[in-house]
């Protein structure tokens, strides 16, 4: 099997892209799931029964996203596994925490007797709440490089604050390509409030990063390097300044462009991404264990990949058909 | 407390709350396959009533094993970390084929099934509920082989202290793996079976006399009554197949503590760690070794065996091992004597007009699959102590090195969640009950048949 050269060199890459992928569909996916979640106190009663039945069919699946990320992390990377995630402890329990209120109240608040609906719909907010705020704050003590310092945690609240905002803003993306009528304009408003929150992450991350590493700043600022980094910035500047544009008009009669917001918003979480992945490349541990150094071995990667080719085309097919059944506008939640 | 025993009762604690989820609906999903089947085939209504009742504790169900399941797939990198540094090249691939080939199956056409029913064809839903159930089989099969992998492995080698496969075939093929899985899965469908008994009887107790109902009490007692000698026997075959690979284990089951023959069975007995005996013995002369050896004479295997030349103590602690193992097999004959029971009243009085007292004990017994598998999982595990991989890696070369301050208090955020998570859990169930005995309907759609036209799934504009 050298097709591809030493496998011990290809075998880690191809997996840092897989998971790097994985996470990144996780982050869009379940990044407008948890946003409609952080949207709904902002929504009167009718309401949240339409946000929630907008994700209703699709939550559980771009959940397992972040299943594979772990498990993409713990089979190739396992030292870069335990190291991260022991450094992450807390942080990792408060996610864990609101992503168990999420799922959970998400059925006991239809399921429950009426008298507890505002408690559940308050955990599901609570639940997205926490979810979002702690997985902003692990990007931020990731980019840190894992270490608790007094500056870093502060960097890191930061970005837990923006991580949040950004989802609150595909998730009214979400909801004015899914909804119609006063509700859709309330989410023209909403993703209007959140733009700001994408546009200082993205910015405080950009500055940030390149001063964490000299490595870092190197890749970034010099001479070819800063010329394959450039589509970055200027893209993503398009992308905010069609957004503003666009979510001054929406929504136009026939429900025209509706879907552009998410797709714009999903773009920019790309962009973002691939900053981060160009700039930490190759360490899965920033400074500390690259992807070479971490993986497993090559024959229990190789027999994962086999499986991954055919299973992954399959994963999408299904994946495309759901969201393709559950097409149009969401209408009230049924089981018959 | 020292980080390794918080780690273990916070592995343990999250993992039950994860598998009483799963057990439900492993096997519920394939009960609702079978209620949408009968449906088809009959179009008698009070297969859908069945049906609609049951999906929504399916749902119920399905979101706590989902959620529950994140978390156990970031404590193995949080609380044992050793763990996929050590055994990673196996562990790795078994927990990414299960990702791959079931979670994902699962997730996306429970969508479907739940929420498809009027946006796709008849065929299509059924499908798509075949699928989940199927997702939940194999999700059991991949765990459970991993999780057997751990009590007998084979098929590696070992190399600088990191294990590395050798061949799949065995490792997915370990030995235990057949009798755990068969052992699993009959659990699974003796919790379902015993949970919609059990609701069931409490709808009737409230005056729920519909066709549904007695259908799907019937229909649990029959089940329970026809898996459960199957569990005993299962049970039994897992039991001798222990005895081969795991004798500590075993010993620690039987309470016996000298390796010798015309073992008794001990029925009860308080296991004293210090005096190295049982306190309060209760036994019938010979039973152990009948049942291990099939020979009233028959050699079994004893605890004192399992102490090291300078006194290291490499058995399990008996008294949780030798009472879970009782829980679990008294239980089990609960089961047996109550859904036989059950099942002699239905011959006598049919669904409708059984008496009080039997529907009284169903209703009593709902949940008693989930003590079974606790209490059987507690055997099985608490039994392969000091080793988290029998013979390759021990439990405490796998913890990590947070604070012991970290994981308590984590440990007790998950519990009062659980706690608060478990109360709502039964209550809407029974709240749905209350809810169906009071006639409201689940559906005011009707459902096409096969071969019938399906103008009720033709929305305008589509
Ligand atoms: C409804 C659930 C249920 C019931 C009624 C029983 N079991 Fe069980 N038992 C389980 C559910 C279970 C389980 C939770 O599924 C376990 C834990 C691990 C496993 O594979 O199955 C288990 C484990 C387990 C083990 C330990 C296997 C090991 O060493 O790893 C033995 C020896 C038995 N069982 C034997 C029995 C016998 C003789 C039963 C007869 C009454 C019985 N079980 C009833
Ligand atoms: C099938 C997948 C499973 C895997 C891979 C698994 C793995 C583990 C691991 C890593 C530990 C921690 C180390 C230890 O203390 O031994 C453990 C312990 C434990 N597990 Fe499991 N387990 C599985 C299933 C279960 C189930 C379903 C239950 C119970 C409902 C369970 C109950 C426990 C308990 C109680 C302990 C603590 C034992 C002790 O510390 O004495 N396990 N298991
Ligand atoms: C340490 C071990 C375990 C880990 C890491 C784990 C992980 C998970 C995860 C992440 C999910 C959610 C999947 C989704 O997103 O749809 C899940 C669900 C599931 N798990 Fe586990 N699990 C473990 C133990 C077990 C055991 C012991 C069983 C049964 C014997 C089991 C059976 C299932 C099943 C059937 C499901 C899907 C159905 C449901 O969610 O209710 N798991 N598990």
């Amino acid at each position: 099997m050298d097709l591809f050269g030493d496998p011990a060199v290809w075998l880690p890459w191809t997996f840092a892209a897989l998971m790097g992928l994985s996470i990144l569909i996780y982050v869009v996916l379940d990044g407008f799931d948890l946003g409609v979640g952080l949207l709904m106190p902002l929504a009167n009663d009718d309401e949240k029964d339409r946000l929630v039945a907008s994700i209703g069919p699709f939550w559980d699946a771009n959940e397992t996203w972040l299943v594979l990320a772990v498990g993409l992390l713990l089979v190739a990377f396992p030292p870069a596994h335990g190291a991260i995630l022991t450094a992450l402890y807390l942080p990792v329990f408060v996610m864990l925490i609101g992503l168990i209120l999420r799922g959970v109240s998400f059925e006991m608040r239809a399921k429950a007797p009426l008298s507890q609906k505002a408690a559940w719909n308050g955990a599901f907010f609570a639940g997205s709440l926490l979810a979002s705020l702690s997985q902003g704050f692990m990007l931020g003590m990731y980019i840190m490089g894992l270490t608790w310092t007094l500056p870093h945690v502060g960097f890191a609240v930061l970005t837990a604050v923006f991580l949040t905002v950004g989802y609150s803003f595909i998730g009214a993306a979400w909801l004015i390509w899914k909804t119609d009528g006063d509700l859709q304009q309330h989410a023209v408003r909403w993703a209007k409030g959140g733009i700001w929150g994408l546009i200082l992450g993205i910015g405080a991350i950009s500055l940030a990063t390149p001063f964490v590493s000299f490595r870092i700043f190197e890749k970034w600022f010099s001479w070819p390097e800063i010329g394959y980094l450039s589509p970055l910035p200027i893209l993503s500047m398009a992308l905010v300044g069609y957004l503003w544009w666009k979510l001054r008009r929406l929504p136009f009669v026939d429900d025209r462009w509706a879907w552009t917001p998410f797709a714009a918003a999903t773009g920019l979480f790309v962009l973002a991404y691939g900053g981060l992945a160009y700039s930490f490349y190759p360490y899965v541990v920033p400074e500390q264990i690259t992807i070479y150094d971490a993986a497993s071995a090559p024959e229990s990667l190789m027999i994962i990949l086999v499986g991954t080719l055919f299973v992954l085309p399959a994963i999408a097919g299904y994946t495309v058909l759901s969201y393709f059944i559950f097409r149009g506008k969401a209408t009230e939640l049924r089981y018959d | 407390m020292d980080t390794l025993l918080l780690s273990r009762i916070q592995f343990g604690a999250n993992i039950s709350f994860h598998i009483l989820f799963p057990t439900i609906t492993i096997a519920l999903g394939w009960v609702l396959l079978f209620f949408k089947l009968r449906f088809n085939k009959t179009g008698d209504q009070k297969w859908m009533d069945a049906y609609m009742f049951w999906v929504k504790i399916f749902a119920l169900s399905f979101a706590m094993g989902v959620v529950s399941g994140i978390t156990m797939s970031f404590q193995f990198g949080t609380n044992w970390p050793g763990f996929m540094e050590t055994v990673g090249n196996v562990a790795g691939p078994l927990l990414a084929y299960e990702i791959m080939t079931a979670f994902f199956l699962e997730a996306v056409f429970l969508g479907i099934m739940l929420f498809g029913a009027s946006r796709v064809k008849n065929w299509v839903h059924t499908l798509a509920t075949f699928l989940v159930a199927f997702g939940t089989t194999m999700s059991t099969f991949w765990i459970i082989v991993l999780n057997s992998w751990m009590h007998t492995p084979q098929g590696y080698e070992v190399i600088d202290g990191v294990v590395h496969a050798t061949n799949w075939m065995e490792i997915i093929f370990n030995p235990s793996m057949p009798y755990r899985f068969v052992h699993m899965m009959l659990a699974s469908g003796l919790t379902v079976a015993f949970l919609i008994a059990g609701i069931s009887a409490l709808r009737m107790l409230w005056g729920d006399r519909g066709e549904a109902v007695k259908s799907t009490l019937r229909f649990g007692i029959i089940t329970g009554a026809v898996l459960i000698p199957l569990q005993i026997l299962a049970g039994d075959m897992h039991g001798l197949n222990t005895l081969e690979y795991q004798p500590a284990k075993v010993a620690a089951m039987e309470g016996n503590w000298e390796t010798q023959s015309n073992v008794p069975l001990v029925l009860f007995a308080v296991p004293n760690q210090e005096t190295r005996s049982n306190d309060f013995e209760i036994s019938i002369p010979n039973g152990a070794s009948m049942i291990l050896t099939h020979k009233a004479d028959g050699v079994v295997p004893g605890l004192n065996d399992f102490v090291g030349e300078d006194g290291e103590i490499l058995h399990p602690r008996v008294a949780p091992v030798f009472y879970a193992f009782r829980i679990m097999i008294g239980t089990g004959v609960a089961m047996l004597l109550l859904s036989w029971g059950g099942a002699f009243l239905l011959r006598r009085y049919g669904a409708g007009d059984m008496p009080k007292l039997p529907l009284l004990a169903f209703t009593a017994m709902s949940f008693s699959g989930w003590i079974a598998t606790l209490a059987g999982w507690y055997t099985t595990e608490i039994g392969r102590q000091p080793w988290l991989v029998q013979g390759v890696l021990t439990t405490k070369d796998a913890v990590s090195d947070v604070p012991a301050s970290m994981v308590l208090s984590t440990l007790i955020g998950y519990l009062a969640v659980y706690a608060v998570l478990i109360v709502a859990y039964i209550g809407v169930i029974t709240y749905l009950a209350r809810k169906a005995t009071k006639g409201e309907p689940f559906s005011n759609r009707r459902y096409p048949r096969r071969g019938e036209v399906n103008i009720a799934t033709l929305q305008p504009g589509e």
